[in-house]
């Protein structure tokens, strides 16, 4: 097993702690992780962004050069960082603030409009976790409680009132997945 | 033990806590911040005291002062805070104090940035400033490793009476790995140290921290008896990794970051079969050329990645020496390598395209 | 028969290397009488400058570090923090400590750092050839003011006293000379206040000590101590410029002048 993932966005939009978040849960479940901001040649231009890798084995390079994961929290992130993915990987376009389509024919792209989901459940403040919920039922990197007791880990104890809306944004994401949500992921 | 996720910079800080140093010197700069931030709250915690100085120049003078006392105390900063220390530097390895610097090197000259780097090797192996004398360098590569060798600086510091430093760069420091850390800080022994100064208390004999030898026989025997105690260094620890060097006709040598870089590349060419293989100093200094003198009597090829324009390999041919050619690639002023342009750079060598 | 005169025991035994007529040897004394008075040798550690006291660690008999130039404060605190228990001095120059060392004395002083400095002011740089000190005064002829200082050209004395004493970290702070009888004695008191300071805890002290240098002023000892006199107490007035806790004043400041320019005539040293 090895997925390294780039999330990236705007400043503020929580990318970086979505990435700890993921990373966590890895470290829970047995696996080798990193988590790493910022850095990177390709990592320039108002974004901001960390790559997380989780494997079985060892991890070589923390750096994300060549992503088996992208989710794009803005439309800067995927003009940016689209080319990177790997053949095959997976690229999650938050289509709530991005208005282009991918141009990749080779990897597999879903458009989740993660900031009207989270702003149904009450807050957009959890759009990346609706993004994340899908990710985790589409690849199984890490499992739904490994990132319940993560949350608790990663949240400073003031915010734990927020982790039932963390998962039900979890849970919305998975569901768009599983296409039995409120709200299906349209695949491309 | 507990596993946790941990930012190198912090790793630092807490493994110098539990190294049992207890005093932090220093200035603010960029990338290195959230190890003061770390320290200045932990250290209270054990009874410890991080200060903030006026600047590199007063911290490492600080720095001084307290090894002078006995104490195990540290200071941190970045290329041009360093630069500013080195007289401190060369004071404290002539009147040879223990302590340990921490450099989180950013890109330069001059300014340069604040993306990571590997530019300071030169200043860090060489010496730095002004005189014959070494500082201990180490060069982790993971946060785990980090942790233990913030221990190992402090006790090689005390066991030579030699200050260390430990250098890194923003991946390093910003980057959050699992550490494995006992759930309580044990306390820590530390060595005597009947040479400090730390008021004669009844001792019959003045302790005296000192780098001044007016006489030049003096200063001389000074300098042999430092030149003895480097020898006996470079002799017993070199340090490195062998990450399938064995049987490898190319052998990438690189360190901390361009290492973690490297060891992709080399996973990347073992899935095709391809012998290639990776020599990751630990120690800078002394550079491990034991190891790269015997991976010469095997390997055909070497190839120096680095941030920075190529100063680690100089160390390299001079292991070599002239026995195999020796390739350099490298990025600079904050670049990191990209594992698969290493990858191709690599190849080129492999099947005979490059030149030396 | 009674003893009237010996070596304090906080000094060695050896000959200073010192100038004829240079002060240095009579604060050395001054400050090692008050450590044996007070009883507190085993505990006192001295720090060295570089300067023409560089060497004051061999004729101190206590624990002593050599300090890079201007760093004597900052190595002090290194030591005064991780042993608070322990009577800390450092023994300064003018050009160590109002010159290279400034932002390290400075921060010392506002961090309230419980150590005492011993400043000897001669208003010259002497171990390296005469040079000018940023305490040289107007019109001083120096070997790198050949036509004296000049305003325009190297800017005005610092008068360090007065700068440090406004700082709300320092706890005692002094200027003395030793030009005479009457002005040693003053200035042994001073010391002794000021160790008494750093060991209540009060914060950072000093004792300004005006001195002369009779080889790089070009005058016999003598005349360098009557030079003094006449022309550095009126641009630097003697005086307790901060006194902490419930320590009555020793004295007064006993020139009458204010410190200003206007009253300190050119001065020329041949």
């Amino acid at each position: 097993m090895f997925e390294a993932i780039l999330i990236a966005g705007f400043g503020g939009q929580g990318v970086l702690s979505t990435g700890q978040l993921l990373a966590q849960a890895g470290m829970e479940e047995g696996r080798h992780v990193a988590w790493i901001p910022s850095y990177g040649p390709e990592m320039r231009g108002g974004t901001a962004n960390c790559g997380v890798t989780i494997s079985s084995r060892p991890i070589s390079s923390p750096v994300v050069s060549e992503p088996t994961v992208l989710i794009a929290m803005n439309r800067p992130s995927l003009e940016k960082f689209e080319h990177s993915v790997v053949q095959g990987g997976i690229i999650f376009v938050n289509s709530s603030l991005i208005d282009i389509r991918a141009g990749r024919k080779d990897v597999r792209v879903f458009y989740v409009p993660a900031n009207e989901l989270a702003e149904e459940l009450g807050s957009g403040k959890v759009a990346n976790n609706v993004i994340l919920g899908a990710l985790i039922e589409l690849t199984g990197v890490v499992t739904p409680g490994a990132v319940e007791k993560s949350l608790r880990e990663v949240l400073p104890p003031h915010h734990h009132k927020m982790i039932p809306l963390n998962l039900k944004a979890l849970e919305v994401g998975a569901g768009l997945v599983r296409g039995d949500g409120p709200a299906a992921a349209g695949a491309g | 033990m507990a596993k946790i996720l941990m930012k190198g910079n912090e790793a630092i800080g807490e493994g110098a806590v539990r190294a049992g140093c207890r005093y932090f010197f220093g200035y603010p700069i960029t990338p290195q911040s959230e190890l003061p931030h770390y320290l200045a709250k932990r250290l209270p915690e054990v009874g410890g005291l991080y200060l903030q100085a006026e600047s590199e120049v007063a911290s490492i003078n600080m720095v001084f002062g307290a090894a002078g006392a006995g104490a195990r105390v540290m200071t941190s900063s970045s290329g041009p805070g360093i630069s500013l220390m080195q007289e401190g530097i060369s004071y404290l390895a002539g009147a040879e104090l223990p302590c340990v610097i921490v450099n989180m090197i950013r890109g330069g000259p001059g300014l340069g940035n604040i993306a990571p780097a590997q530019s300071d090797y030169f200043q860090a192996t060489r010496g730095g400033g002004h005189g014959d004398y070494r500082v201990l360098v180490l060069a982790p590569a993971s946060v785990q490793e980090i942790i233990d060798l913030m221990k190992d600086a402090f006790d090689l510091a005390d066991k030579y009476r030699n200050p260390v430093m430990l250098i890194g760069d923003g991946v390093l420091g910003q980057m959050m790995e699992p550490v494995e850390l006992d759930e309580e800080v044990k306390p820590v022994v530390l060595p005597e140290k009947s040479w400090a100064a730390t008021g004669r208390m009844g001792r019959d004999k003045k302790n005296l921290i000192n780098s001044l030898y007016i006489v030049p026989e003096n200063c001389e025997a000074h300098n042999l008896e430092l030149a003895r105690k480097y020898g006996t260094m470079a002799e017993k620890e070199q340090r490195w990794e062998d990450y399938h060097t064995e049987g490898a006709e190319l052998v990438l040598v690189a360190f901390g970051t361009a290492a973690r870089v490297c060891k992709a590349v080399v996973d990347m060419f073992r899935e095709e079969g391809r012998p290639v293989g990776l020599l990751r100093p630990i120690t800078l200094w002394p550079f491990p050329a034991k190891r790269v003198a015997a991976l010469a009597g095997t390997a055909r090829h070497f190839l120096t990645v680095e941030m920075s324009m190529g100063q680690m390999v100089e160390d390299v041919r001079l292991a070599v020496n002239g026995r195999r050619p020796v390739y350099f690639y490298g990025r600079a002023g904050g670049m990191i390598p990209v594992a698969r342009d290493v990858y191709r750079e690599a190849g080129k060598i492999l099947t005979g395209g490059a030149d030396s | 028969m009674k003893k009237v005169f010996t070596r304090p025991k906080s000094l060695k035994d050896m000959p200073f290397h010192y100038c004829p007529g240079c002060t240095h040897g009579i604060v050395h004394r001054l400050v090692a009488e008050v450590i044996d008075e007070m009883g507190i040798f085993d505990r006192t550690i001295a720090v060295a400058p570089v300067g023409c006291s560089v060497f004051c660690y061999d004729y101190f008999d206590c624990d002593a570090y050599q300090a890079s130039h201007g760093r004597a404060p900052a190595v002090a605190t290194g030591i005064k923090r991780v042993l608070p228990d322990r009577v800390v001095f450092t023994y300064q120059g003018d050009g160590d400590l109002a010159a290279i060392g400034t932002g390290e004395i400075v921060h010392a002083a506002a961090r309230g750092e419980k150590f005492t400095v011993i400043f000897i002011n001669n208003a010259i740089y002497a171990m390296t050839g005469g040079q000018m000190a940023p305490t040289t005064l107007l019109g001083q002829v120096t070997t790198t003011t050949p036509y004296g200082r000049n305003r325009e050209i190297n800017g005005c004395p610092v008068r360090m006293s007065e700068m440090l004493a406004v700082l709300d970290g320092s706890a005692y702070i002094a200027r003395v000379s030793v030009h005479d009888p009457a002005n040693v004695a003053r200035a042994k008191r001073a010391v002794r206040k000021a160790f008494e300071v750093q060991m209540a805890g009060l914060g950072f002290t000093m004792v300004e000590v005006l001195s002369s240098c009779p080889t790089n002023w070009g005058l016999s000892p003598l005349k360098a101590l009557k030079w003094l006199e006449e022309n550095m107490i009126p641009y630097y007035p003697l005086g307790e410029y901060k006194v902490s806790g419930d320590t009555t004043p020793l004295f007064r400041h006993d020139s009458g002048a204010d410190g200003g320019l206007s009253k300190n005539d050119p001065a020329e040293v041949g």
